[in-house]
């Protein structure tokens, strides 16, 4: 079987201890529920000579309900489930939490650890040997990006299902370094560049994750893939919308994940949903103007002339849902799940 | 019958429930090493040149082994004995084994492979089978039928030609048949270790330890008396276990010379480089009918790319076109078959071995044909069902066949009349079905000896135990061959201890392979068992004064049938025997009748009876996205008569699930990098998240049908359904996609895209069909003339002399259907 490199461990039990561990090396790396950074680590795409665990730090597990809500970043995917208010408010983000891997991966996995997933690639989620025969990528140990040799950066995919939809809902993370703590739109997580898709500083742990009040929004959450279970996004659309009592939509935010290697907002397509019904032909609309910015390439699952194709039907999905829809019969077919609020 | 024919927990159930089976990676043994093999980076290559000194020279390394170790060539055919352990001076796909390090542990081991400098000179890379059939050179291997095509058939019962031009309509059609692989949950592994007397013990998740033991010996150089090889318990094999591999020749090498256990344990990637799967295979089929849906000829031709290594790649090539006539009436046939090399990983037997490509072609040629001929596609089948008790054009011996029940079982518990051609646009109801062997008729060498062979021991404490070199796969072997001999003898299947798959300890058997086990060793467990019965009973009725004859054996008692008082138990059964006998070991083998075909090539598609299936698949397909689902299938199987019912419907529900991974998803793809730029040709996934199967969440509801009719060639009537049940579900599935959405996808996997783009092209009032343009143009030598058997063939090729027209005039003689 595949086995580790070797490295160094060590469990802090609190935050400050985890940053001070961050200053001191540069080459260690956080773990939490490892379902991302082991497996890498076993195909050598990733070799920390340090590891810290945060599985003890009782305060990255915290959960406080305010006029929002605030999640740690070590919550388990399925402890997130489990919480009622996000199921009944925030609905979208149950329903991405809900689609990713597997229950027994979701028991590990943790929110922060899903906002913070390595970027993913046909070309690059190989073991050493694999990658050796092609000669390495540019995202580990080579030059070329194989997706496209004449890009000049590396065009791994954003396979996070969490940050789309937290994006969506508005919510900000906490990151925090041995000196300076601060708060950020969470879209502004991330860059569009698959090796330095993150601008959390490399001494920076994300903490928490910060979700605005729910009042008057609907959301959904639509992940395209080849399975029911298991499979990383080809595609996804997170839908938020803020309605009047008059059914007039207030606000939206519409993000597309899997798409580029960040979370795409859609601004254009958000922007014309506002201030009317929504109607089919607004569906319709924003379905076209979404699709515009999307630039899947050949480097996931599925070809990506049928992914592009597929995000005007994915992102009427989740607006036809937050509009109230009866969607139950494409939930079977699309997610094979109900998935229902 | 007390046990055959009940539904009943397997005999090896609670080892696996609670955990207690040991897979070979669970073997521990004292001063064991680990061993992990160095592979190619490289496509197709020269090794100039290896230099191990770093590796040797780590600290906890203890070996290092190249191609130079093992010189001699191995293969699991007789005329394919092309693969050596380790390269000796070339490597032919990316994944191809060139060193073997033993070290301490996994992690040492696989540290010293980057310390090996390996250097390559390389060469043309095939990718593309075309490639492989219009360049010679540089040929992958030295023995091939030329350059680098591997083997050429050409196969011609009676005059297809005049069969053709008596049709009334001929239908033309190409398919692509994607490969795929096994994707067995475990992963191959191995332990080798000299026993306290120097000899070689293999223990290895094998399908067929006999074929490993030929194999050690030939490769090794070593008497086959000096070593041994235990199968372990297979975590699934599908066939991806029943070739020799390099493992476990390089291990069985390591522990010779260092008088050390050594493990090796491979990881997913190299399963997928071991492969063995299914052939991509392109396929032409060329049929003529008549209005009333009678076949009058069928021509068909397949294109196989085979891989690096030619494997059991002979008999693949012969089975994509066997079976072709054992399912319908087909007067006459020509068949016409290619394999080529190419520089990626060895093809070999995948479940429905070779078959379930052109099972594809013809099922959804069929529902064409139905469908130009407005025909019910399960009343065109019924129409043209083969005969029971006939030798089909091809010289197979059909016997009994269940196939028009199994459709009409199917028809009927779906409703298809009221609902085929009448669903909503977008949702649709598909039929096909098919045939498999009951193990196939010739061994895989030339041999005139028992294909399966039991032994019996029974003692005076009533214990029974039964040795077979049979293989528990995961499919029930060791169950099967409990419960023949249970049934015999009157006891409980937990009275009775197997013995399997130990070539020190159990006679021959083949192997499990072929859909062979349960018919060849039930048949010989059987014969094993009655002949100690048959002991057993001479000493009762003695001591009874009741003739043997009149005594049954049931329930632990041996009893006086006209009188059930005057009964013994099992166990003082067994003690008179023992006193009238001495020690009582009986034994029992079986052979396969032997074949009515007898031209060259006759030997592949022989069985003593076939399977049939068929299978009704309902799909549900958006006609705005293509996105496809399975909600339900309906599936039929003729399987003489089920012993156990509970592994019957697990095996039936196991192949949908298979066939539904090959029908929507499965590929075993490879990605050429731009030449210009990179010379790699890869596997584009070998990974168990990106080589997609189907999960739990993916599967349909099943309703399964057992069509039972005893066969008189299976014990208890028993047929095969390890295989079978896997070929109807993906021309079925095919099907029903035209019935949905009108289109004709004739390629696997049947994927979304295709299915758009299928629709794109039916709008643009184009074809509505996506599927290969053309077969390839291919250079044929002359067929081998076999004139049917209503022609008054005998089941030999005619003498080359004759000319096909004059072969051809005896065709208006053909059998009166």
């Amino acid at each position: 079987m595949m086995r580790l490199p070797r490295f160094a461990y060590r469990a802090p039990r609190s935050v400050g201890e985890v940053t001070d561990i961050l200053a001191a090396n540069e080459g260690a790396m956080v773990v939490a529920g490892g379902t991302d950074v082991l497996p890498n680590m076993k195909r050598r795409q990733q070799t920390p000579a340090l590891l810290v665990g945060l599985r003890g730090i009782a305060e990255l597990k915290l959960v406080a309900e305010h006029d929002g809500l605030t999640i740690g970043a070590g919550v388990t995917l399925a402890d997130l489930l489990d919480i009622p208010l996000v199921r009944q408010r925030y609905t979208g983000l149950w329903q991405a939490a809900a689609q990713i891997a597997t229950p027994h991966l979701r028991n590990m996995g943790t929110l922060g650890g899903n906002l913070c997933l390595d970027t993913r690639c046909n070309y690059y989620d190989q073991t050493y040997e694999w990658r050796k025969a092609i000669d390495f990528c540019m995202k580990k140990d080579g030059e070329t990006c194989w997706v496209a040799p004449s890009s000049r950066r590396c065009l791994a995919v954003s396979s996070t299902d969490a940050a789309p939809m937290l994006a969506a809902l508005g919510a900000d993370v906490c990151l925090r370094s041995a000196d300076r703590e601060r708060r950020v739109p969470i879209a502004d997580l991330y860059r569009n560049d698959g090796i330095d898709y993150l601008t959390r500083q490399r001494d920076e742990l994300l903490t928490s994750i910060q979700l605005p009040p729910a009042a008057g929004w609907r959301s959904a959450y639509w992940k395209l893939r080849r399975r029911g279970s298991f499979d990383f996004p080809v595609l996804s659309v997170a839908a938020a919308l803020q309605f009047a009592t008059d059914r007039t939509v207030t606000a939206a935010r519409l993000v597309l994940g899997a798409v580029a290697s960040c979370p795409i907002v859609v601004k254009g397509a958000a922007a014309a949903l506002v201030g009317r019904a929504l109607t089919d032909e607004a569906i319709a609309t924003a379905a076209d103007l979404a699709a515009h910015p999307a630039r899947p390439m050949d480097n996931t699952d599925f070809s990506l002339i049928w992914r592009k194709r597929m995000v005007r039907d994915l992102v009427s999905y989740a607006l036809r849902e937050v509009r109230g829809d009866d969607v139950r019969e494409l939930r079977r077919r699309v997610s094979r799940a109900a998935l229902l609020a | 019958m007390r046990i055959i024919g009940k539904t009943r927990r397997r005999v090896d159930a609670r080892a696996k429930v609670t955990g207690q089976t040991r897979f070979a990676d669970d073997i521990v043994l004292p001063r064991m090493l680990h061993a992990r093999l160095l592979r190619s980076p490289v496509a197709h290559a020269r090794i100039v040149a290896i230099d191990t000194s770093r590796a040797r020279a780590m600290r906890g390394v203890y070996l290092v082994l190249t191609g130079r170790d093992l010189p001699i060539p191995y293969g699991i055919l007789p005329v394919s004995q092309d693969e050596h352990a380790l390269a000796v001076d070339r490597v032919r796909f990316v994944g191809d084994p060139v060193a073997l390090v033993v070290a301490r542990d996994e992690l040492t081991a696989g540290e010293a492979l980057d310390l090996i400098e390996v250097q390559y000179e390389r060469l043309h890379i095939f990718a593309d089978p075309i490639d492989s059939l219009t360049r010679d050179e540089p040929a992958i291997h030295a023995a091939a039928a030329r350059g680098n095509v591997h083997k050429l058939v050409s196969l011609a019962f009676g005059d297809t030609d005049r069969g053709l031009a008596d049709a009334d309509l001929v239908f033309e059609d190409t398919f692509f048949y994607q490969g795929n692989t096994h994707l067995p949950i475990e992963q191959h592994a191995a332990v080798a270790a000299l026993d306290p007397d120097g000899k070689l013990v293999l223990w290895s998740s094998t399908q067929t330890p006999h074929y490993v033991h030929r194999a050690l010996a030939r490769a090794l150089a070593l008497p086959a008396a000096h070593i041994r090889v235990i199968a372990t318990p297979n975590g699934g094999g599908f066939g991806g276990k029943s070739d020799p591999f390099n493992h476990e020749v390089a291990i069985a090498k390591a522990a010779l010379v260092l008088d050390r256990p050594v493990k090796i344990c491979l990881n997913r990637e190299e399963v997928f480089y071991c492969h063995r799967g299914r052939h991509p295979v392109v396929m032409h089929f060329k049929t003529g009918v008549k209005r009333d849906g009678t076949i009058t000829a069928v021509q068909l031709e397949t294109l196989l790319d085979g891989g690096a290594y030619g494997s059991y790649g002979v008999a693949s090539t012969f089975y994509t076109g066997a079976l072709q006539t054992v399912t319908y009436h087909i007067p006459s046939y020509r068949f016409r078959g290619c394999r080529v090399f190419t520089n990626k990983p060895p093809c070999g037997p995948k479940r429905g071995h070779g078959t379930p490509q052109s099972r594809f072609g013809q099922e959804v040629q069929l529902d064409k044909i139905a469908q130009a001929l407005a025909i019910d596609p399960a009343e065109l089948r019924l129409r043209i069902v083969e005969r029971p008790d006939t030798i089909t054009a091809n010289y197979m011996r059909v016997g009994t066949i269940g196939l028009a029940e199994c459709i009409r079982r199917i028809v009927d518990a779906s409703d298809w009349r009221a609902r085929y051609r009448k669903l909503p646009h977008g949702r649709g109801l598909g039929l096909a079905c098919s045939a498999y062997l009951s193990g196939a008729g010739l061994p895989i060498y030339w041999n005139d000896m028992p294909h399966s062979a039991v032994q019996l021991k029974l003692d005076r404490s009533g214990g029974v135990a039964v040795f077979c070199g049979a293989t528990e796969i995961g499919q029930g072997s060791d169950d099967v061959l409990v419960a023949c001999v249970a049934e015999i003898l009157g006891i409980d299947p937990l009275d009775v201890r197997a013995v399997t798959g130990d070539t020190d300890l159990t006679p021959v058997d083949l192997g499990s392979y072929s859909s062979r086990v349960t018919l060849m060793m039930g048949n010989a467990a059987i014969q094993a068992a009655e002949r100690a019965r048959d002991m057993l009973a001479t000493a009762v009725g003695e001591h009874l004064g009741v003739a043997a004859g009149r005594l049954a054996f049931a329930d632990r008692r041996v009893f006086d049938t006209q009188n059930p008082a005057a009964a013994v138990a099992f166990d003082r059964a067994v003690c008179l025997a023992e006193a009238k006998f001495g020690a009582i070991g009986t034994t029992g083998s079986y052979t396969p009748p032997r074949s009515a075909a007898r031209y060259k090539g006759g030997g592949v598609g022989p069985t003593p009876t076939y399977s049939y299936s068929a299978a009704i698949v309902e799909v549900d397909v958006d006609p705005a996205t293509g996105w496809i689902q399975v909600p339900r299938i309906w599936i039929a199987h003729d399987i003489g008569r089920a012993l156990n019912p509970a592994l019957v419907r697990g095996q039936i529900e196991g192949s949908v699930y298979m066939a539904l991974g090959e029908a929507l998803m499965e590929e075993q793809e490879f990605r050429r990098l731009p030449p210009r730029l990179s010379a790699a040709l890869v596997h584009k996934f070998p990974s168990m998240l990106e080589y997609k199967s189907p999960t739990t969440l993916d599967m349909p509801e099943i309703f399964t049908e057992l069509v039972e009719h005893p066969d008189p060639r299976g014990p208890f009537g028993a047929k095969e359904v390890g295989q079978g049940p896997l070929l109807p579900v993906m021309p079925a599935l095919a099907n029903a996609v035209y019935d949905a959405v009108g289109v004709r996808i004739d390629e696997i996997p049947v994927t979304p895209e295709k299915i758009l783009a299928a629709l794109k092209a039916k709008a643009a009032g184009k074809e509505p069909r996506f599927g290969p343009p053309r077969f390839p143009d291919i250079d044929w030598p002359e067929p081998l003339q076999v004139p049917p058997p209503w022609e008054g063939g005998g089941g030999t090729a005619s003498a080359p002399l004759r000319s096909a027209s004059s072969a051809a005039s005896a065709s208006s003689t053909r059998s009166n259907r």
